[in-house]
């Protein structure tokens, strides 16, 4: 009897086998590995598995405890409902890559020491490439290679400041980062590139709108939310991260108002939402970091369920900007309410899964007497019911009717979203059940009526703000720039501008060399050229002349 | 499916009946917040009844106006902004 399988092992010794599957072996193979990796994921039970020594190193590939095991319960969740929602793809690289990026990001969060997790941090960015790059268009190509570089520049950070750490505490454990200097802010920085913290965030709202429909869904889920888990467990207590996570909840906030985009507003709001547990982590009090925890868990489950729903729409209408879109309600009335049950759990409303775990960040910033971060994070929250709760749906299901008739989306994508939707309504109503899986135990009632009525109160009549200002909240036809626009546009023109000051300086020097030379030929020619002073034939009088001179002075200086 | 599609276009038949509900119940959670007494008071604004409903509607006519005009300043840009970097080969 084998003690301890690595689920990440079954994910990705499965996933070897679907290039030789296809119909409906495939489909069942699919739903089996994810199953499996599931049931070994809930019988997993505190310790320390896996450990070895490696070029001196003691490393552990399977460190279980309660935190580890928030975050791989819901990424074992997700990617069953993943896989269904994937059911109807024939493309079997997507399905490897998404497994296999399962897998590196169950790695991450089970690595107990530095080195495993470099090892699958690097393998989650090979991996999910590919779930961008198998849209198979020249602009997700593009995406995806600058998805890639920024993940290759956060890699070598992270494995710059494995090998400081190991140098100066001689452990590669991966537990709280205690040291100061050059190791803590470059694993620091690493963590915050995954985590999509401004300003190192754009490649995140730049890539995740051009994957595929259904590798969204696993991106959507796992990138940002490892580097959540990664920041808890290693930097709890950072102050500069309240501040970042609070920026970060309303950037993208701004940026969801400008997008048109519709899985662009929500790659948006992704960084908005983990931006308030990037602020918990860095409260580090018991209540933040359970909340940070909780967050996540709930995120994952409801940000899936609205990139499922708005992939849906693109996958039936081909259509994936609010300019194009609207009316669709008649026509996809299951996708319209399934993403609405979506749209009330990110928006945190009362019953709706968000409401238990985002009210819990919320509270930690009030109970840790922090009142501009307070006010900012409920701000945030207006705003993503602004735009996720009311502005995508209203435009792409209500509003003008844009002449789209689209079929339902099918079965296998309806299912996977009602499993997701039914576990944001649970866990909204019966919140004890994801409070008892928390890292600590929670001391947190959310369903208080003082909580309860505020909510209310701020999410509808952000609701009456929106239809008030209807007329200037859709989409428009454009889009917007980033801090992505420093490496694809900046760069270009630093690139352009540095091209045209070398050719102006080479031609300057070209000119000064020829002007100089030309003007240095002219005065030899002058002298030595035909009729130049110097080149004349002198008559033999003036040389007797000359030594008549020369003597003449002789006879003066000379003799004496 | 049919039958939600249905009952969907009956609830936007009625929109303007579902809007006055929708007011008198926010008008009410705004009553309710003024009568009951808050739990307890950290801040300035906890004892203002409706702070919630007012915070609410300023946020989100702030973040609509503050961003719009940031994208009409600076972050606006033509759909084919970046597409001479993308090469069809």
């Amino acid at each position: 009897m084998i003690e301890w399988i690595h689920p990440s092992l079954v994910l990705i010794v499965g996933s070897l086998l679907l290039p030789f599957l296809n119909g409906r072996a495939r489909q069942a193979w699919m739903l089996i590995v994810p199953g499996i990796t599931l049931a070994l994921i809930l019988n997993l039970t505190p310790g320390e598995y896996g450990q070895f020594s490696f070029l001196g190193l003691d490393l552990t590939v399977g460190r279980v405890d309660q935190l580890a095991l928030v975050f791989a319960y819901v990424f074992g969740i997700i990617l069953v409902i993943g896989a269904i929602y994937a059911l109807h793809v024939g493309d079997w690289i997507q399905h490897v890559a998404g497994f296999c990026y399962g897998a590196s990001a169950l790695g991450v969060v089970l690595a107990g020491d530095l080195v495993t997790l470099y090892v699958f941090w690097e393998l989650m960015v090979i991996t999910s490439v590919w779930l961008i790059w198998r849209r198979k268009n020249p602009v997700s190509f593009a995406a995806g290679m600058r998805y890639l570089m920024v993940h290759a520049v956060g890699g070598v950070l992270l494995l710059a400041g494995v090998v400081i750490y190991y140098q100066t505490t001689g452990s590669v454990s991966f537990d709280q980062i205690e040291i100061g200097g050059p190791a803590f802010y470059l694993i620091l920085i690493a963590f915050m590139i995954n985590a999509a913290v401004p300003p190192l965030h754009a490649w995140l709202a730049d890539a995740y709108p051009e994957a595929t429909i259904t590798g969204a869904i696993f991106l959507s889920a796992l990138t940002t939310k490892t580097a959540v888990y990664t920041l808890i467990r290693g930097y709890p207590g950072t102050e500069i991260l309240v501040w970042l996570g609070a920026i970060m909840a309303l950037y993208g906030v701004v940026y969801a108002v400008l997008a048109n985009d519709i899985r662009r507003l929500l790659a948006y709001h992704i960084i908005s939402q983990v931006g308030y547990m990037v602020a918990g982590v860095g409260m580090g009090t018991i209540l933040a970091l359970n909340g940070a925890a909780s967050h996540a868990f709930t995120h994952i489950l409801y940000k899936s369920l609205l990139f499922m729903g708005a992939g849906a729409v693109i996958y039936m209408t081909g259509k994936s900007k609010l300019t194009e879109l609207g009316g669709l309600y008649k026509y996809m009335p299951l996708t319209f309410i399934l993403y609405m049950i979506g749209g009330f759990s990110i928006s945190a409303f009362p019953l709706f899964s968000g409401f238990v775990s985002k009210t819990m960040v919320v509270e930690a910033a009030a109970a840790d007497y922090r009142p501009v971060i307070f006010l900012m994070l409920l701000c945030a929250s207006a705003g993503t019911f602004l735009h996720t709760g009311l502005k995508l749906p209203w435009f792409t299901f209500m509003g003008k009717d844009s002449g789209l008739r689209p079929k339902e989306a099918p079965a296998n994508m309806l299912i996977a979203m009602g499993i997701a939707a039914f576990l944001c309504i649970f866990i909204g109503v019966y919140p004890a059940a994801l409070y008892a899986i928390l890292p600590d135990p929670v001391d947190y009632n959310a369903y208080t009526i003082g909580h309860v009525l505020k909510e209310l109160q701020l999410l509808l009549f952000t609701g009456l703000g929106f239809f008030i200002l209807l007329k200037h909240v859709g989409g428009e036809a454009k889009i917007s720039a980033d801090t992505d626009w420093f490496y694809r546009a900046g760069g270009k023109r630093l690139v352009a501008t540095l091209r045209n000051g070398v050719v102006a300086t080479n031609r300057g020097i070209g000119n000064l060399f020829q002007v100089t030379w030309s003007r240095y030929v002219a005065w030899i020619s002058q002298r030595y050229g035909k009729g130049g002073r110097l080149s004349r034939s002198w008559p033999t009088g003036t040389m007797a002349l000359w030594a008549a001179i020369l003597l003449a002075v002789l006879l003066v200086f000379g003799v004496r | 499916m049919k039958a939600l599609s249905e009952l969907l276009q009956f609830m936007v038949r009625h929109g303007r009946t579902l809007t006055w509900i929708m007011l008198v119940i926010m008008a009410g959670l705004v009553i309710a917040d003024l009568l009951i007494e808050p739990a307890y008071i950290r801040y300035p604004w906890d004892g203002i009844g409706g702070f919630g409903a007012l915070y609410g509607f300023i946020s989100c006519v702030l973040i609509i106006v503050v961003s719009k005009a940031l994208g009409y300043a600076f972050l606006y840009k033509p759909e084919d902004y970046y597409d001479d970097e993308i090469r069809d080969d």
